[in-house]
């Protein structure tokens, strides 16, 4: 039973993960939280569920579609919106991503209808039994899929010019600037590559939480939380951050059933307890600030 | 004496509107009112102290229920609920100071997002006291023997409400404590250095905020006549957080444009049909570039001595004679 639920927590743990580096590789070179990804992934997803449904094109077309459409939506929103605004302080950075996430569900909600929608799943068969604990073939799919994100990114920011500019300009942005890092490409390149992740777990999570309009805020906001609890600055922070969280989400159901309608109470608890001892999160830097 | 001639104009205006508004428009200015009221605490804790807040909802949702069950439960007189929901919201407050004397920025982000949703969470099961997920009616609200039961009786009582809390507000932020909320924001270990104890002002700076946002959660209830607890959702916390930044953060006329103009936006637009979210959105994005600090911000800019120059003449008169 506590491994059956570690496992399925680590699965829905990894999807958090895999949002919450898209948000991440945002706020590391640009300091913008961006609240409009949960629009923006559904927005993705949505493409990918026309291609399958509408075309009855294969899935990996609808896969590539979607990690296509968050790669160009990515790019407009920080040329066409975030660019237009120069010198706005954070906060209003903050509440125009906001914006375009609402402009986004507007538009969504025009083509695509207000109805929840079924996503088919990638990989169908019957689950995988591993000594006593059930996999379902999904979630396999996600692990080798996150396992592979993570690979990549590892190796992009280690070895390709881009990773190592990103990482740069995450550092110190003005050094960056002066050693010849254009850091506004730098920041229109993690707004492609963040949203694009984002669509690609979008594809993985609406199978099970199927697909609506507003759905994918509801995760977002976990991701949000897989993020802090890992170190808002930290990619690995996030990955452990994620598994975290959804092992603890599962691990709830261990708790007096008179306080289990307050799951979610519960999870924040937990993580306000985790940053109040570990206040830059679990492998987040901190921050000493010049006065 | 400009001054004072400008501010009574205004005040009689504001008296005097009744005579000439609909109900309906009445009952979006009290709502105004509310949001005002609870975007000025927010704006004292982000915008002064710069303590980010993503969970005011939660306060909100405790001074309506305080502002409704006090009276209805406990027969508290109405004139002693309003400010007692906000004092036990204010109480509320100090639940997070203990995540902010450790936690900044993002991380109390995500510390206040969890206090909302707790809140959320809490206030339907807790179907004894607060009527479950159903909601409750709000008793009227009844004075002195008047009872207000109309949009008008309660836009005075609004009224009333918001003038004296931006004046409280204004007080604050003109006084020591006002100042040491603003070096706490500019640099917390330099304001800590020069003898300003950051337990002692943050724990101000969240009790005022939700004792504020707590007020306003006792108006809403009392405007809206009913409350349930699906109202103080993550989206009425953001809407409170885009009030105080769009309308400009650290200054409290900002936080009277803002509030007021985010609540009449969504009404002005009813007209469009199937278009409200795509325009609101597009709205917002379009106020952030065109007004990175805020529409008080763009005001300010636009009014200073080099640009006023170039201003078309009768909007010049207007902006001296405002100046006085």
């Amino acid at each position: 039973m506590l491994a059956q639920l570690i496992v399925s927590g680590l699965a829905s743990g990894s999807l958090y993960a895999m949002m919450a580096i898209g948000l991440i590789l945002v706020y590391k070179t640009t300091h913008i939280l961006n609240f409009g990804y949960g629009d923006m992934t559904m927005f993705s997803t949505f493409i990918a569920y026309m291609l399958l449904t509408w075309y009855k094109l294969p899935f990996a077309v609808a896969f590539l579609g979607a990690i296509a459409c968050g790669f160009l939506l990515g790019i407009i929103v920080d040329r066409g919106f975030l660019k237009m605004a120069k010198n706005a302080p954070i906060t209003s950075l903050f509440i125009a991503t906001l914006g375009i996430g609402m402009i986004l569900e507007a538009v969504a909600g025009w083509v695509w209808g207000y109805d929840t929608k079924p996503f088919p799943y990638i990989i169908k068969g019957p689950p995988v039994l591993l000594g006593s604990v059930v996999i379902r073939r999904h979630d396999l799919l996600v692990f080798a899929i996150a396992a592979a994100i993570a690979l990549l990114l590892f190796a992009m920011f280690k070895f390709t010019d881009i990773g190592i500019a990103m990482r740069a300009t995450a550092q110190n942005k003005r050094a960056a600037r002066l050693m010849g890092i254009n850091v506004g490409q730098i920041a229109t390149w993690s707004w492609a590559i963040g949203v694009g992740l984002g669509a690609l777990a979008g594809v993985l999570i609406a199978p099970i939480v199927f697909l609506d309009l507003t759905r994918m805020i509801l995760v977002m906001i976990k991701a949000v939380a897989a993020a802090v609890l890992g170190g808002f600055t930290s990619l690995p922070g996030a990955i452990v951050g994620g598994l975290l969280l959804g092992v603890m989400e599962n691990l709830t159901i261990y708790m007096p059933a008179a306080l289990a309608p307050l799951k979610t109470t519960f999870v924040f608890l937990l993580i306000i307890i985790v940053l109040a001892i570990r206040p830059q999160g679990l492998l987040g830097e901190s921050v000493g600030r010049r006065v | 004496m400009r001054r004072f001639i400008l501010w009574s104009g205004a005040l009689c205006l504001l008296a005097l509107a009744p005579l000439f508004l609909r109900s309906y428009t009445l009952y979006i200015l009290n709502m105004a009112g509310v949001y005002l009221v609870a975007t000025l605490g927010l704006n004292l804790l982000t915008g002064y102290t710069g303590q980010l807040s993503i969970g005011h909802a939660g306060f909100l949702a405790i001074g309506a229920y305080a502002g409704a069950l006090l009276p209805a439960k406990l027969a508290v007189p109405f004139w002693l609920s309003i400010p007692l929901a906000g004092i036990i919201s204010g109480l509320a407050g100090f639940i997070l100071l203990i995540p902010a004397l450790r936690l900044t920025a993002i991380y109390l982000a995500i510390a206040t997002l969890g206090f909302g949703a707790a809140v959320a969470e809490i206030l339907p099961r807790w179907t004894a006291v607060t009527g479950g997920y159903q909601g409750m009616k709000v008793p009227k609200a009844a004075f002195l023997g008047l009872t207000l039961d109309s949009d008008v009786k309660l836009y005075y009582l609004a009224l009333i409400i918001v003038i004296l809390m931006i004046l409280l507000a204004r007080n604050i932020v003109g006084s020591k404590l006002g100042r040491a909320f603003v070096a706490i924001r500019d640099q917390e270990r330099a304001a800590q250095a020069l003898g300003i104890s950051l337990t002692k002002y943050k724990a101000s700076a969240f009790f005022i905020s939700a004792f504020y946002t707590g007020i306003a959660g006792a108006l809403y209830s009392f405007v809206v006549g009913y409350i349930s607890p699906g109202e103080f959702d993550l989206a009425k916390s953001l809407l409170i957080f885009m009030m105080m930044a769009l309308g400009g953060m650290g200054s409290i006329p900002g936080s009277v444009v803002g509030a007021v103009f985010l609540t009449f936006l969504p009404h002005w637009l009813s007209g469009f049909r199937g278009l409200q979210q795509f325009i609101y959105g597009a709205a917002l994005v379009l106020v952030v570039i065109f007004a990175p600090y805020g529409i008080w911000g763009f005001v300010r800019r636009w009014t200073m001595p080099d640009k006023l120059q170039r201003l078309p003449r009768p909007l010049r008169a207007v902006v001296e004679f405002v100046r006085g």
